[in-house]
């Protein structure tokens, strides 16, 4: 076994680390800067160039080290390389291999290109961690160009009538891809502070944003007629949101493909946009891989492992800790 | 179809009355005459027939979608709908059409003439042509399920906007049997005499709960009171020699209960009565499970009949002599309805509902407190100078029920919902005390705050002992209050007993698990109430 599954998080004995630990260790390999894979108080990390800034604003002054995407790393006995998985900007999958034998463990990825994230590439292994979060057949995106134009469509009607646009995403990753998906011709874009603060630190690191302007607690919806405004999914509703009198809601995530849960959220509109693989997504990244071990970390787990032995893989399912972003959606 | 499914995402993103009502009204004003009809048709609960068994469904759409069908039956779980789920699984279509609303019906309808293998052609078609959102109402329609987040309410209300009509006339010509097929947007809508259809009932006027004091009413002698009985709401009709009975769902139930044909003989040419129909002997009403065992049949056995005969008890005239008269007074109309049943011979089946005299609020409040005693659920309250409105209007009628009766129970088996409550947990089944054992007997689903089902649906999540299907065997930990309206032995439910409307009425999270009511309580009820 190349790599193992303990109760702190994957471990690979060759090279005695970890990656995306739930416990403290001393080294820690990271996929990517949601909470449920970079979490705070290991001795020492490792991240891709691209994700280390998001992580060092989440997890303050730690003992970070960086690695560009395609370069190889020796650590004890392990050659370690770190590879896009398209999932939010600097976000990757990491490529395990001692003596030979090649293993993978994804994080969270996407197979399609959102235009902002570096995009997804298939790496060959014999046994490949892969996460499941919409690991059932009736999740199945709408196109990325399709679901652009719905998105920039909703926000010119609503600014035609006057009104504001609130948009739910979260501040790292699909608030991006929204900004990135917009037509700024429309009308001024606001952002809520978290999603600000990620703003900040991606666009320093050449990352193309569109100009926006972050809602301070003085300012006035009023003086920005048909704004757009993207804010983390906690804000709306809140008394934050309150000041854009008769907004249009909307929330964006691979959730929303389903009725009853666009209808739960209560927003005006659902955008079917996940920054996980769809169903159609996991089966050719996995059989991109050529693996024949396959491990299901977190997501519609029993049922997607049972598939994948009914396809002719070694399925097994991997219990973890990961549980963030897209996945709390589900409760 | 485009149309209609654009019809219905506006209708389904929002929760506010306006633009659902805007939404309908321009739909009204766009598309031809066979489309409105059977828009009006789905919104008011006329749907077609189901032509296909669902099992042919899920089969044919897991193949079209290359997926095996245990694969599809994992999902459909999930999404908490099969039309949905179907929509969902099936790959992208690979034709392009823009059907109307009523021809898919059409294909709908054709379905139980065809050859297995024909219809299976014609789903697949229809499948590959439609967009997700189509499929989804085609799917809807298919499976006889169409309901939508809008009222017939709001639906007539744009009706009246789009045709310059007024609403509670609409609604009266909505009412009634008839059907897309039978009717004509010119008979329906554009002809002016409602009552050109015999049998067509007038919409029911009905009343909202008292929460207030009554004294906030005013004056005792402006009202009257009436007992609140335990039965169907119907309104009989006796027109051109024939006798027709509605529920209160615009149901026909004139077969279900033959002993109202003797309304023929009795009332004249041109009555139209309000009341609630009861099983009823020697004085005094039986036990609802008696009534309900009359509605479920279409015919009625002759044991049956004997065992459980049924009468209206008549509260209100809307029709006298042809004449539509529910503008007039309550109390001229009272009088009206009294005159009228007074004079028939006794054992007749149509019988006056008591008014209940008082003099004082507290007078009623009184009387009202031994409303159990006289099977009745409480007081009816009707200001005597009101008309008879249509549709639940506030202000002139006030239905003043006793408390209901609660107990404080265990709950020990969660299930989730369906639809828009798939994600949660929303049906348990709640236990009483029986020595050390908790025995269950009665489920509820009701009564708790979407904040509520969210935090119980977390905890059961980390609280589940065992699994039986959908179905979670929790840690006995929570006491909920349950109301119920009334009890009844059973030997249908294992515990014995049936309560009637029970709901979740308090979370009492102060309530320690020992000290949940037990089996005796729950005896003592049925002994007092039943
Ligand atoms: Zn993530
Ligand atoms: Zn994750």
């Amino acid at each position: 076994m190349v790599l193992s599954f303990t109760e702190r998080g994957i471990y690979c004995a060759a090279g005695d680390f970890y990656i995306d630990p739930w416990r403290p260790v001393d080294r820690a390999l990271i996929t990517h800067g949601h909470a449920d894979h970079a979490r705070w108080g290991m001795k020492s990390y490792l991240s891709t160039d691209a994700a280390a800034p998001v992580i060092r604003m989440r997890l303050g002054d730690i003992n970070l080290e960086t690695i560009a995407y395609g370069e190889v790393r020796r650590i004890g006995d392990a050659d370690v390389s770190f590879f896009p998985a398209g999932h939010v900007p600097g976000s990757a999958q990491i490529r395990v291999e001692v003596g030979g034998e090649v293993w993978v463990a994804s994080g969270d990825y996407k197979v399609v290109d959102d235009g902002l994230s570096e995009a997804f590439e298939p790496v060959k292994c014999h046994a490949f961690i892969t996460e499941c979060t919409f690991g059932l057949p009736v999740f199945n995106w709408t196109p990325e160009p399709e679901v652009r134009a719905l998105l920039n469509a909703w926000w010119q009607s609503n600014a035609a009538l006057g009104r504001p646009s609130i948009i739910g995403a979260y501040s790292l990753g699909k608030a991006q891809r929204i900004l990135a998906a917009l037509d700024p011709a429309t009308g001024p874009i606001l952002t809520h502070s978290a999603v600000e603060n990620t703003n900040v630190v991606l666009r320093e690191q050449g990352y193309a944003l569109p100009d926006t302007i972050r809602v301070m607690p003085d300012l006035k919806a009023k003086d920005h007629p048909g704004a757009l405004i993207v804010a983390p999914p906690s804000a709306l509703g809140s008394t934050w949101s309150r000041r854009f009198t008769g907004a249009s809601t909307a929330f964006a995530s691979g959730w929303m493909a389903m009725r009853g849960v666009r209808r739960r959220r209560a927003v005006d509109r659902g955008f079917v946009m996940s920054d996980h693989a769809d169903w159609a997504g996991l089966n050719t990244a996995i059989a991109e891989t050529g693996a024949e071990r396959i491990f299901v970390t977190h997501g519609y787990t029993s049922v997607f492992r049972q598939w994948l032995e009914s396809q002719g893989y070694d399925a097994a399912i991997v219990e973890t800790e990961y549980d963030g972003d897209d996945a709390e959606d589900a409760a | 179809m485009k149309r209609f499914a654009a019809l219905f995402t506006q209708i389904d993103q929002t929760t506010k009355t306006l633009p659902k009502v805007a939404a309908l009204k321009t739909y009204f004003e766009d598309v031809p005459e066979d489309d409105r009809l059977w828009c009006i048709a789905l919104f008011s609960g006329r749907r077609p027939k189901r032509t296909l068994t669902t099992p042919y469904l899920r089969g044919w759409a897991a193949e079209k979608a290359g997926i095996p069908l245990w694969l599809f039956e994992e999902a459909y779980p999930v999404v908490g709908d099969l039309a949905e789920t179907i929509a969902l699984v099936l790959p992208p279509p690979t034709q392009e059409s823009d059907h109307s609303l009523s021809h898919w019906i059409g294909v709908i309808k054709s379905l139980p003439s065809l050859e297995e293998a024909e219809r299976k052609e014609v789903v697949l078609a229809a499948w590959d042509e439609l967009d997700p959102t189509g499929r989804f109402l085609f799917n809807k329609l298919l499976t006889g399920g169409f309901r939508v987040g809008v009222s017939q309410k709001l639906m007539t209300r744009a009706l009246a906007q789009a045709t310059g009509q007024d609403e509670p006339v609409i609604t009266h010509k909505l009412m009634g049997s008839w059907t897309p097929e039978t009717a004509t947007w010119q008979s329906l809508i554009d002809e002016d005499d409602p009552a050109a259809d015999l049998s067509r009932p007038y919409p029911f006027y009905l009343a909202y709960q008292l929460d207030e004091e009554p004294e906030d009413l005013g004056v005792p002698a402006d009202w009257q009171a009436e007992w609140k009985w335990d039965g169907i709401r119907g309104q009989l009709i006796v027109r051109g020699g024939e006798h027709h009975l509605w529920s209160r769902g615009e149901e026909l139930m004139t077969d279900r209960f033959p002993e109202l044909a003797q309304a023929r003989d009795f009332l004249p040419e041109g009555t139209v009565i309000d009341g609630e129909v009861l099983a009823w002997a020697d004085g005094a009403p039986l036990p609802f499970a008696q009534l309900q065992k009359r509605i479920g049949r279409k015919s009625v056995p002759k044991k049956l009949l004997a065992e459980a005969p049924v009468v209206l008890h008549s509260y209100d005239l809307l029709e006298f002599a042809g004449e539509d008269i529910r503008d007039r007074p309550m109390a001229e109309r009272r009088a009206r309805l009294e005159a009228l049943i007074t004079d028939l011979p006794e054992g007749c089946p149509v019988q006056l509902s008591p008014t209940v005299p008082f003099a004082s609020w507290a007078d009623l409040a009184q009387t009202r407190e031994g409303s159990r005693d006289n099977h009745a659920e409480g007081l009816m309250l009707k200001r005597k100078d009101s008309p008879y409105l249509s549709g639940r209007k506030k202000g002139d009628w006030w239905k003043w029920k006793v408390d209901p009766l609660v107990i404080d129970a265990v709950m020990i088996y969660a299930q989730a919902g369906h639809g828009r409550r798939a994600n949660l947990f929303t049906d348990f089944t709640f236990a009483v005390w029986k020595g050390n054992d908790l025995v269950p007997f009665t489920k509820a689903y009701s009564g708790l705050t979407d904040a509520e089902f969210k935090e119980i649906t977390a905890w059961v999540k980390k609280n589940t002992l065992q699994r039986f299907g959908p179905v979670r065997q929790v840690t006995p930990h929570h006491v909920f209050e349950i109301a119920f309206e009334g009890i009844q032995a059973s030997s249908r439910h294992k515990s014995g007993v049936a309560l009637r409307f029970p709901r979740m009425s308090r979370w009492r999270k102060d309530k320690p698990l020992a000290e949940a009511n037990t089996f005796d309580d729950l005896t003592e009820m049925l002994e007092t109430y039943s």
